[in-house]
């Protein structure tokens, strides 16, 4: 066990593990000190200094969230002088912030508005510095929005950005009254390696980074008599959306979100759940054909690893810093552009609407999928397959918009044909979700048994470590996968692009051998993604991860394969997985980018 | 008609031309590390980059940390407006710097060690590097395992705070640390790191060769040893000299001024401004207890008659300072413009003559919160100027 240090705070002694800062000791007596440049999910960078407080014998103010504490160490955190400073601290960040609040999109989410509330910052006398400053606004990605004049420099996107990410999009360029967050020569972060992943969004404390919201466009297509709006929804979406509307991280909200959004006016509402289902159907059986033509065949050109392709920030990563893996890359779409190859195909020839009526909008916890949608490969249907995708906030947006008391709302299912999914489809919202996903259904075809693990349930899997790995034999296959009996079936799994960075690293050094790999852009896959409420930590995650498997859990059906809409699909419409139109609709292609 | 003026002692210490590097290094060596530690500590010796931290106990900090690899950096990112000395010492005797970090690296435990060389100073590299192919040779046939490069900075004034010289050493961009830890045990690449400015590497030379004894009968108490001065302004006689620490301004200014001198900057940008009234009262030193207060500065002494305005001098540090923050924290990123824009204000009539009392109060803000030693001593000029003329700022 470590050391414990003692100390005091306001008069009150506390006793902490040696190494802790302040700050950290405060939570622990329930002190709040305010903080903007400091995030749980981040390394300390101490330099917003609002979290200042007093410490007796120091001439200076120290920084709580930097400074560790020591023995005897005696802290006050609001004196007379603590609450000047920290009011003039106040007051300088908004003499260099575009004050428009009310027209702001994070208006009511800011937590410089929380503070300036907070510390009443009424009567404003520095002078305003924005009208001096060249501050641009980039517009151009179709993902996410960055107001340089809303920034206050805390640098949370950057660390962000290359600790969590290992991306460096955006860094910090210039000094003095110059220094501001760009990109690389300043350009467009459509422009760069930006990813579009949105944890930047997630972390930022202010309406600096944004998404780019559609929510107006997805209004204008509901009020359209002429359109036919069918709508679809991510699995993170129903464990996400509760939060945004005023529940406790980890609720479960799913039939009331199905009910808010028929109240909204959509057409038809239905889930991504199928496709991810299907995405198991055609990504199982990529694996298991790339296995055949490495083990049987003896193909020196099989990619291996496979690596799932469901994460648009992941995919947008590897095309950008591994272009030379590409061929490894599973070649299914999304599901949520599956979804939308089939909404304006089957689904329209189905219910009878002209697919040139249909417009397809996605809720996604995610921001990359925005970018996602607007790739030119993404029109197989003969259409933009997907017209609108909006993030879990933007959802909570137009649910407030609409004056819909989400929480008086009855629970309803989605609307049948590409509504139902299954557990396993409901697990693509957590990291480690595709890989149990698939075994549960690859290693069911193969050996005609279910995966050896109890309620199915494969725990090495889950969880928010960085890197997780399983191994799993297979044996006592069915004749048509007699090549694969006593395979030692190895995977990888991992959350975060840092994650991934290392990961592909190694395989890339010959230390690391494996089949499948499952990699999500975002800290905890999809359920901490880029769309999802604010503010996030592991905590936090934790929750929304609880929620997935309770969802699992709870499903009749868990297995991919048996979901008797995916049946019907093959049936009546797609034939087989890989069949030459899933390859059309369903399967797609990659573009080799530049490194910044 | 010549009048005897009161000139002060003038020191032959730091420039003197004394070509035995090699004894003094053998004997050094030969010394236990706890012996020269000692001498280093009895010495008295400040840090003379203008902080002055005690540099025996700096070296004696580092040498006690358990770590394999240390390095030794020579700070000679001189950028303090006024300050010209350490390029002097550079030229003039780099063998006695060299000598100094070759001795500590031997205590501490250190094998590398970098001059981190100011951008403009690119000019000194060639002899400087043919000094250390010199000095890497004695070593060799001393026996002494270390080796020092020459690292280039790139004109960024905040690359002089030590922690923002590491980042800048490393790769990253030059943005202070949060301290602590401090660099005695986490510094250059994470390892206990002794980076001192080249003045005071120079005269641990002296130290070494003539003895911490000799070194304190120069100087008074806090405050000794010689120090080396970059005197600019109006004087009839600028340049570099090596005087005495614990001078009272008024000697000094009845040494080097023109005879109408209103003030002196002691310090650079940085540092204090001291005018007429208060020269008797004020002593350079480090915290002192003479009558008044006693300043500490990394050397630059600037001298203004009274041709000039006070405003403009402000004017232009806060120029300077609005440009070289490093832009990271916000008491000094937003604080250095609105001192800049808010002087303006006033002088313009924007902002009443009151207005300067709450950037005062910012100025202590500052002071109080900013990340490093740039923030925090923007107040010392601002202070100083604004409350010594503050009729200056209005009319």
């Amino acid at each position: 066990m470590s050391n414990m240090v003692n100390l005091t705070i306001n008069g009150i002694a506390v006793s902490v593990e040696e190494g802790q800062t302040i700050l950290e000791a405060a939570e622990k007596l329930h002190i709040k000190i305010p903080t903007l440049c400091y995030h749980k999910d981040l390394c300390v960078a101490g330099n917003c200094r609002v979290c200042v407080v007093e410490q007796v014998g120091n001439n200076k103010l120290v920084a709580s969230c930097a400074m560790p504490v020591s023995e005897g160490m005696e802290i006050n955190t609001n004196t007379l002088k603590v609450r000047n400073c920290r009011k003039h601290i106040i007051e300088l960040l908004l003499t260099e912030h575009n004050e428009e609040c009310t027209k702001c999109y994070r208006n009511g989410h800011c937590e410089l508005q929380e503070l300036a509330a907070e510390y009443q910052i009424t009567n404003q006398d520095f002078i305003d510095l924005v009208p001096d400053k060249n501050y641009t606004v980039d517009r151009i990605s179709p993902a996410l929005e960055k107001d340089d004049s809303k920034c206050i420099r805390c640098q949370r996107c950057v660390r962000t950005c290359a600790e969590i990410q290992s991306v460096g999009a955006i860094a910090v360029a210039h000094k003095g009254s110059d220094m501001k967050i760009s990109t690389v020569f300043d350009r467009a972060l459509d422009e760069v390696v930006c990813t579009n992943c949105g944890q930047c969004i997630v972390h930022c404390p202010t309406g600096a980074l944004t998404e780019k919201s559609y929510v107006e466009k997805v209004w204008d297509a509901i009020a359209d008599p002429d359109t036919h709006v069918v709508v679809q929804t991510a699995p993170a979406v129903r464990i996400g959306l509760g939060e945004e509307l005023g529940f406790e991280p980890g609720t479960r909200v799913t039939g009331k979100m199905v009910s808010a959004l028929r109240r909204l006016g959509f057409d038809s509402v239905l889930d991504t759940d199928f496709t991810a289902d299907l995405t198991i159907m055609e990504e199982g059986t990529e694996l298991l054909t790339r296995l055949k033509r490495a083990l049987v065949e003896d193909d020196p050109d099989v990619a291996l690893p496979m690596a799932t392709s469901c994460s648009p920030g992941w995919v947008k990563y590897i095309e950008h810093k591994y272009p030379e893996y590409l061929p490894n890359l599973s070649t299914c779409k999304s599901p949520q552009q599956m979804f939308g190859a089939l909404a304006k195909t089957y689904y329209a020839k189905n219910i009878g609407v002209d697919p040139q009526n249909i417009v397809s909008v996605s809720i996604m916890p995610c921001t990359a999928k925005k970018y996602e949608a607007n790739r030119p490969e993404m029109k197989d249907s003969g259409y933009k397959d997907v017209d609108f995708v909006l993030t879990t906030r933007e959802l909570a947006v137009m649910i407030r918009q609409a004056g819909i008391e989400f929480e008086k709302l009855n629970d309803e299912s989605f609307d049948s044909m590409m509504g139902t999914g299954s557990g396993a489809a409901v697990i693509f919202g957590a990291t480690g979700g595709v890989m149990e996903a698939a075994l549960r259904t690859a290693y069911e075809i193969v050996t005609g048994r279910e995966v050896p693990f109890e309620n199915l349930e494969i725990l090495p899997v889950r969880g928010l470590d960085g890197v997780k790995e399983a191994t799993i034999k297979i044996e006592g296959t069915v004749d048509d996968w007699k090549f694969l009996e006593g395979v030692e079936l190895k995977c990888a799994i991992t959350n975060g692009l840092e994650n991934a960075h290392q990961l592909m690293d190694n395989i890339k050094k010959g230390e690391s051998f494996y089949h499948f790999i499952e990699i999500m852009a975002c800290p905890g896959g999809c359920l901490g993604g880029g769309g999802q409420p604010y503010p996030v930590d592991d905590e936090v995650r934790l929750k929304r991860m609880q929620a997935i498997y309770n969802e699992d859990s709870d499903l009749p059906i868990r297995k991919s394969h048996e979901n008797p809409e995916i049946v019907q699909v093959y049936k009546d419409f797609l034939e087989e997985p890989l069949s030459h139109k899933s390859h059309k609709l369903l399967h797609t292609t990659y573009v080799k980018r530049e490194q910044y | 008609m010549t009048t005897t003026k009161k000139q002060l002692h003038r020191i032959d210490l730091i420039f003197k031309n004394e070509q035995d590097c090699k004894e003094i290094l053998r004997n050094a060596l030969a010394r236990s590390n706890q012996e020269v530690i000692n001498e280093m500590v009895n010495s008295g010796l400040k840090g003379r980059g203008g902080a002055g931290f005690p540099t025996g106990l700096k070296w004696k900090l580092t040498a006690e940390q358990k770590v394999d690899e240390k390095f030794v950096i020579c700070n000679a990112d001189e950028g303090e407006p006024g300050t010209f000395k350490d390029r002097e010492i550079l030229t003039r005797v780099p063998h006695k710097v060299l000598s100094g970090m070759a001795v500590c690296a031997k205590i501490i435990g250190a094998r590398k060690g970098y001059i981190y060389l100011r951008g403009e100073y690119k000019f000194l590299v060639p002899n400087l590097k043919k000094e250390l192919r010199r000095f890497h040779d004695i070593l060799d046939e001393l026996g002494l395992d270390f080796r020092v490069e020459i690292f280039m900075g790139s004109g960024a004034y905040i690359c002089g705070e030590e922690s923002a010289l590491f980042e800048s050493m490393e790769g990253k961009r030059g943005e202070p640390r949060n301290k602590p830890p401090f660099p005695t045990e986490i510094g250059y690449l994470n390892k206990p790191t002794v980076i001192n400015n080249v003045e005071t590497l120079a005269h641990s030379y002296t130290i070494l060769k003539y003895g911490a004894k000799k070194f304190r009968e120069l100087g008074v108490k806090d405050s000794r040893g010689s120090k080396v001065f970059s005197v600019s302004g109006d004087t009839p006689i600028p340049g570099i000299y090596e005087l005495e620490l614990g001078m009272s301004v008024q000697d000094f200014v009845d040494d080097f001024g023109d005879g109408d001198t209103k003030a002196v900057q002691v310090g650079g940008a940085s540092g204090f401004l001291v005018p007429r009234k208060r020269f008797g009262k004020t002593s350079i030193g480090y915290q002192g207890k003479l009558t008044g207060i006693s300043l500490p500065t990394g050397g630059s002494m600037m001298i203004f008659n009274s041709s000039r305005s006070m405003y403009n001098v402000l004017n232009n540090y806060l120029d300077f300072f609005e440009e070289e923050s490093c832009g990271q924290c916000t008491p000094c990123r937003v604080g250095c413009q609105q001192l800049l824009k808010g002087i303006k204000a006033v002088k313009r009539g924007e902002k009443p003559a009151s207005y300067l009392d709450q950037l005062l109060k910012l100025t202590d803000t500052m002071k109080l919160t900013a990340k490093c030693g740039l923030g925090q001593s923007v107040a010392n000029s601002f202070s100083s100027i604004v409350e010594n003329f503050r009729e200056e700022m209005i009319y």
